[in-house]
């Protein structure tokens, strides 16, 4: 993978898969779930503690590639445990710790020997805050591509120029990428952050509740990134949103109290789940 | 949180209900009172702020008057005093006050100094921010607080016994006293200062931001230098400025080590003698209360004044223009 420009055209997933014409309106998002689809991260059997107290249990659960799955579920329930294990981000935390399978192609993510840092360039995240870094626009996103590869000064522009138009920020800052980003507004910032994310080129795009600090608009505009994203990207969304997770998912997956309950095609899922404490979660019962 | 529809919905219990309800979202406060005390506090807030006012106010006033005697004295010209590198206040007929030795002095020492404290301190911070277990920071930084605390003339004390014949063994030209010696002890005086106040900025950067970087894919090492650095900058400058303004201002070390030649060189093997030390020199010694060479003191005084208060000035100014840059 060296140019990232031209990964609109490169199979990004482990695996070949089929590259038709899909339709790209929204509401039609769902029917793809029934379609085959190539498996981007497998979980088996996960454990995962903080220090004594067990955050998951025995979780085991497929990650279609190019597909959106929603994690959903009430506050503590480890949705962002399970997602930060994806990437190891939990290695920052230093009583985290678990036991499983969790798999990336051929890539054991929790084997001792994974190359971490190789893998959250390939599993990229954004956080429910936005957190860009204290630098300008054009900085945040040129980040990654320059911890990652070599490229000449008008190559990184491009991948500047191409990430921040994918994450539909483009035509707000083109005139001040020099700026601090920090002067940017919340949804610019989360957008921003995407842009980042996606300018080293993962294959995997991990969002904690990236919309959770968004006003209604902004939020949509994400929505609308995350569904044209798919079409490159393997995505897995966090969110509280249930009318979210029913827009923009394939795929989603409740959680309660650090065990998966269910897990299906997001039209199943929401019209006819199988457990009751599903349906009782969707339909706002409690949580 | 043990069934599922019991989650996350508040759960009422009526005594409890009933015995907050009688107070709760009363005030018993009463509005005269709190404004009383609120005008207390205000003025004695007001008071201490102009006590110390008041106190560098006289300082300063002392220091002028006695610069202008000083100015006023046969035996000096302002000519002389900026524009002449011999320091020598004592000797009858070739008395010459030539600040620029005593600054050369300073400075040499200072540079010294700094070229151990800056970069090792950074160092050391960047070490117990990012990369030390929680265990091994929280022994090693009260340790180096603890070392902040030493007195000075321990420092000293060192830099005769310890250092100068450590130099003395590497290389045979430093004589007894020397800027070097002088100079590595203040650093290592700095050290703490610049280690435990850099490492505060570093530690108030926001996890987020290091989440951020490392969720790019990038090493501690890419973490710290790039992202952890650059947000603490203002924070690591202001650390900076405070260990020269230290290191300018230290007077125990440099009388005790530096020696009391106050010649312009910068050669760190000699002896030189720097603005305080020349100071505590005249305070400590035999010499008349009222000679031209007591007031020189008060010039020199006033001299290291003014510096440090460029220093402090200047410094504001670069931490203002990176949080510009950086908030
Ligand atoms: N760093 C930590 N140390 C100890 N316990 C933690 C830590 N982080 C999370 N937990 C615990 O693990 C459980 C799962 O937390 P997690 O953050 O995964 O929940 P979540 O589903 O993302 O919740 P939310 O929707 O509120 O973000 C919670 O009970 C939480 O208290
Ligand atoms: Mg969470």
């Amino acid at each position: 993978m060296s140019n990232p420009i031209t990964l609109t055209d490169e199979a990004t997933a482990i695996e070949p898969r089929p590259r038709d014409g899909r339709q790209t309106h929204f509401a039609h998002s769902r029917d793809q779930a029934s379609e085959p689809t190539t498996l981007a991260i497998g979980v088996r059997d996960l454990n995962a503690w903080y220090g004594d107290f067990q955050a998951l249990h025995s979780i085991s659960l497929d990650i279609p590639a190019n597909r959106v799955s929603a994690l959903i579920g009430p506050s503590g329930c480890g949705k962002s445990t399970l997602l930060r294990w994806f990437n190891r981000m939990n290695d920052t935390i230093p009583t985290a710790h678990a036991r499983g399978s969790v798999h990336l192609g051929d890539t054991d993510l929790l084997s001792r020997t994974t190359d971490v840092v190789d893998l959250r360039r390939r599993i990229g995240i954004v956080f429910q805050r936005p957190n860009p870094f204290p630098k300008s626009i054009f900085d945040n996103v040129a980040f990654g591509p320059r911890l990652h590869m070599k490229l000449s000064r008008t190559e990184l522009q491009d991948v500047v120029e191409w990430a921040l138009r994918k994450a539909a920020v483009w035509d707000e800052v083109k005139d001040r990428l020099a700026s601090p980003a920090l002067g940017l507004s919340g949804g610019q910032q989360q957008r921003l952050c995407i842009a980042r994310a996606i300018a080293v080129g993962p294959e995997v795009l991990l969002m904690d509740e990236p919309c959770s600090a968004l006003d209604p608009a902004s939020t949509l505009a994400v929505e609308d990134l995350i569904f044209e994203l798919r079409r490159q990207y393997t995505i897995v969304i966090v969110t509280h949103n249930m009318q979210q997770a029913a827009r923009c998912s394939d795929q989603t997956a409740f959680f309660y109290e650090g065990r998966l309950i269910e897990v299906g095609a997001t039209t199943t899922v929401f019209t006819k789940p199988k457990q009751q404490q599903t349906e009782d979660y969707v339909s706002g019962k409690f949580g | 949180m043990s069934s599922a529809n019991s989650l996350a919905t508040p759960t009422w219990r009526g005594d409890l209900d009933d015995r907050v309800g009688k107070y709760l979202g009363r005030s018993h406060r009463s509005l005269k009172l709190v404004r009383g005390r609120e005008t207390v506090i205000y003025a004695i807030l007001i008071a201490s702020g102009l006590f110390s006012l008041l106190i560098t106010g006289a300082i300063i006033y002392v220091l002028a008057i006695e610069t202008v005697s000083f100015f006023k004295s046969d035996e000096v010209t302002f000519a002389n005093f900026f524009g002449s590198t011999t320091w020598n206040p004592l000797l009858g007929g070739t008395k010459s006050f030539g600040i620029w030795a005593l600054i050369c002095g300073t400075m040499l020492v200072t540079a010294i100094a700094m070229s151990i404290a800056l970069p090792l301190g950074l160092i050391t911070a960047i070490y117990l921010s990012e990369y030390a277990p929680r265990g091994v920071r929280n022994v090693l930084k009260p340790v180096l607080e603890v070392l902040a605390g030493v007195p000075t003339v321990v420092y000293g004390f060192f830099a005769l016994m310890t250092i100068t014949p450590i130099l003395q063994w590497l290389h045979s030209g430093f004589s007894v006293y020397n800027a070097a010696s002088a100079g590595i002890a203040v650093g290592i005086l700095c050290l703490p200062t610049v280690c435990s106040l850099a490492e505060d900025a570093l530690q108030a950067v926001p996890r987020g931001l290091r989440e951020g970087a490392y969720g790019l894919g990038a090493t501690r090492f890419d973490v710290s230098v790039k992202v952890v650095v650059p947000a603490a900058l203002s924070g690591i400058i202001s650390a900076f400025l405070l260990a020269i303004a230290r290191a300018v201002g230290e007077t125990m070390i440099v009388a005790l080590a530096a020696g009391s030649l106050a010649q312009a060189t910068l050669d760190p093997r000699q002896q030189v003698q720097t603005m305080t030390g020349f100071m505590v020199q005249m305070a400590s010694g035999d010499v008349s209360n009222y000679g031209t060479e007591y007031y020189s003191m008060y010039a020199v005084a006033f001299t290291l004044f003014v510096m440090t208060l460029a220093l402090t000035m200047v410094g504001n100014l670069v931490r203002r223009r990176f949080r510009e840059a950086y908030e």
